[in-house]
């Protein structure tokens, strides 16, 4: 019996044409400028007007400058610093609320409006907050300074801004309350993905509810979580706004962040173009390797496993239809 | 139920309302003493920063704010321009690409929806040298098209679209289009786009604020003042002009996220339920 034939028409192409401003943008406004930005690395370009531009003699020159610049190296340990502080509270209050709002033997009342107002933080610019905050913690007279001493807590003012880890402290702090509603309510959708019937079956056999927090719970959310490690990483690497605006007369050594070293390099004073650009690409190479590290680390085995063995599948099915592709498919 | 497991239930109650109501006050307090310090006058604030309930010196402080170079109705204003234009290039042609995704079987399609996905791990600001000397030769600096356009590539409104519409598109509507004679594109805008309406609400949410709160991008590519946006505006507040006028300084940080409060709160239902859809895989 010959095969029926169908005449269809084919629509496959507007697959291509509705992509084309996607990647006409993406080339133009991102490729593009990244390359440039690499290209520049390796460069004298320089100047608020720039004249000329001449590749150097040694390629990685602006690279090795860079690295062994000691403002650069205290802009990695303070971005890492603060990050740290931020994250582990950010995400260990996440996930305690998030296990409160997602409790299954009693509803906290007012959820609502707590999740509302603990995001509210999130929505509001980082420049606003960075200065608010700045004029809260202001030394020696502040509104948290007198509810400190009111309170009885301190007793003479305590200077937020000029003391290193203070001041470190405080730029923690602000992202940390920018961002743990954000990772509460990501959480919370996480876990409201959780099949109900693996938290019933823990509970018949017995588990508490640390038990079932620890061993069902959290693995189940390992994507989730590293979602929100990875993008937090990342953010993290380029924090700007808050250093920034909240000490911009302070101990810059102490909050100079990655992200402010290299807009000092380029905008403030030097103009150094050549030195922004390799200090930037030196970043992503960063943010990237940390990046496939935390993939690698908490990816799921299993999954792995599994796509490997769908793989070796679907290879033996194919060489075994090779095999028989002598017989017409009826 | 034994009165033991009763007594250490309402404990845990207890430490959990209380938790709650403290984080809550401590979302709230910075932004009350915000709009209480910006109607007290400097000398007020100097003696005690610290006020809970409000006084009377609004006016005032507004005309020292205005009299000098932070002007809020400019900001809103170029707020408002860069980031309405910037939502609609996003959402849009987001909307366009995921439908191209889902809609259409071609070659490429799975290496290019992992491309988009790859594109979502690279931060804007690394290439911030080079888009800023692109931008410059051609002329594009102190413009608010930089700020716009790029919008039209952005890999995690694609990627939220295309979930959606993978839950809710079946093809029948669109082969009943083509059956009528519509053209591709025509489908598109008219059938396709209402369908997503929720979709693109909560995603014009998101890249709205996204774009208003951005300081990084505006700050370096516009110099001219009459084109500062209200991120840039508030950055001037830290300068030695307004040094010394406290209550100034705070009426205007009320003044440049007063737009903000006001559309949080009116669509924060729509905002807290658009982040957990967007995280979650079906």
């Amino acid at each position: 019996m010959g095969k029926k034939k169908r005449k269809s028409v084919s629509y496959s192409r507007y697959g291509y044409y509705f992509s084309i401003p996607f990647v006409l943008a993406f080339l133009i406004f991102s490729l593009y400028p990244v390359v440039y930005t690499l290209l520049i690395g390796f460069t004298d370009l320089r100047g608020v007007v720039p004249t000329s531009i001449n590749f150097l003699e040694n390629p990685f020159q602006n690279f090795q400058t860079i690295l062994n610049m000691q403002s650069f190296q205290r802009a990695l340990s303070n971005t890492a610093l603060i990050w740290i502080m931020c994250f582990i509270p950010q995400l260990t209050l996440a996930l305690l609320l998030a296990a409160w709002f997602t409790n299954r033997h009693f509803k906290v009342k007012g959820q609502g409006i707590f999740k509302i107002l603990i995001y509210m933080p999130n929505i509001i610019t980082a420049a606003t907050i960075a200065l608010l905050f700045s004029s809260l913690f202001g030394y020696p007279k502040g509104p948290v300074n007198d509810l400190l001493l009111a309170m009885g807590l301190i007793e003479t003012p305590l200077n937020f801004t000029l003391m290193k880890w203070n001041a470190r402290g405080v730029v923690a702090f602000i992202q940390f309350w920018m961002w743990y509603g954000h990772t509460m309510i990501i959480i919370i959708a996480g876990i409201l993905g959780i099949s109900p019937s693996h938290f019933e079956a823990a509970e018949i056999d017995g588990a508490n509810a640390l038990q079932i927090f620890f061993r069902i719970t959290l693995p189940q959310l390992r994507t989730i979580i590293l979602y929100t490690l990875v993008t937090s990483m990342i953010g993290g690497l380029y924090m700007f706004d808050i250093p920034r605006l909240y000490n911009l007369g302070g101990p810059d050594q102490a909050t100079l962040t990655a992200a402010i070293f290299v807009y000092n390099q380029a905008f403030s004073g030097s103009y150094l173009y050549n030195r922004a650009a390799a200090a930037s690409m030196i970043l992503f190479v960063i943010a990237a390797v940390i990046s496939g590290f935390l993939f690698y680390i908490l990816r799921d085995k299993d999954e792995v496993k599994l796509r490997r063995q769908e793989k070796e599948r679907i290879k033996a099915a194919r060489a075994a239809a090779k095999t028989n592709a002598g017989g017409m498919a009826v | 139920m034994s009165n033991s497991i009763k007594a250490s239930r309402s404990i845990t109650k207890t430490i959990v309302y209380l938790v709650c109501v403290f984080l809550a006050a401590v979302s709230i307090f910075p932004f009350w003493v915000m709009f209480m310090n910006a109607t007290r006058g400097t000398f007020e604030i100097q003696q005690s920063a610290l006020a809970l309930l409000p006084s009377n010196q609004l006016l005032r402080n507004f005309d020292i704010l205005m009299g000098k170079t932070f002007n809020p109705i400019t900001g809103f204003i170029n707020s408002v321009i860069v980031s309405t234009g910037a939502t609609l290039c996003a959402v849009y042609f987001s909307c366009l690409t995921a439908y191209g995704l889902v809609a259409y079987s071609w070659k490429l399609r799975q290496p290019f929806f992992t491309f988009i996905m790859a594109i979502l791990m690279i931060p804007g600001q690394i290439s911030v040298i080079g888009f800023y000397q692109f931008m410059y030769r051609i002329g594009w600096t102190n413009t608010f098209w930089p700020l716009i356009l790029p919008g039209m590539a952005s890999p995690a409104i694609v990627f939220f679209m295309r979930q959606y519409l993978l839950a809710t598109l079946s093809i029948d509507i669109v082969d009943s289009a083509r059956i009528d004679g519509a053209k591709e594109f025509y489908t598109f805008n008219t059938i396709i786009l209402p369908i997503m309406k929720p979709a693109i609400a909560t995603q014009a949410i998101f890249s709205f604020v996204f774009n208003w709160n951005q300081l990084f991008m505006p700050l370096i590519l516009l110099t001219d003042s009459s084109k500062y946006t209200m991120p840039i505006m508030v950055s001037l507040l830290r300068g030695d002009i307004y040094k010394t006028e406290y209550g100034s300084v705070y009426l205007g940080l009320a003044l440049s996220v007063l737009p903000l409060f006001i559309v949080y709160f009116l669509l924060s239902r729509y905002i807290i339920a658009g982040v957990a859809l967007g995280s979650v895989k079906e």
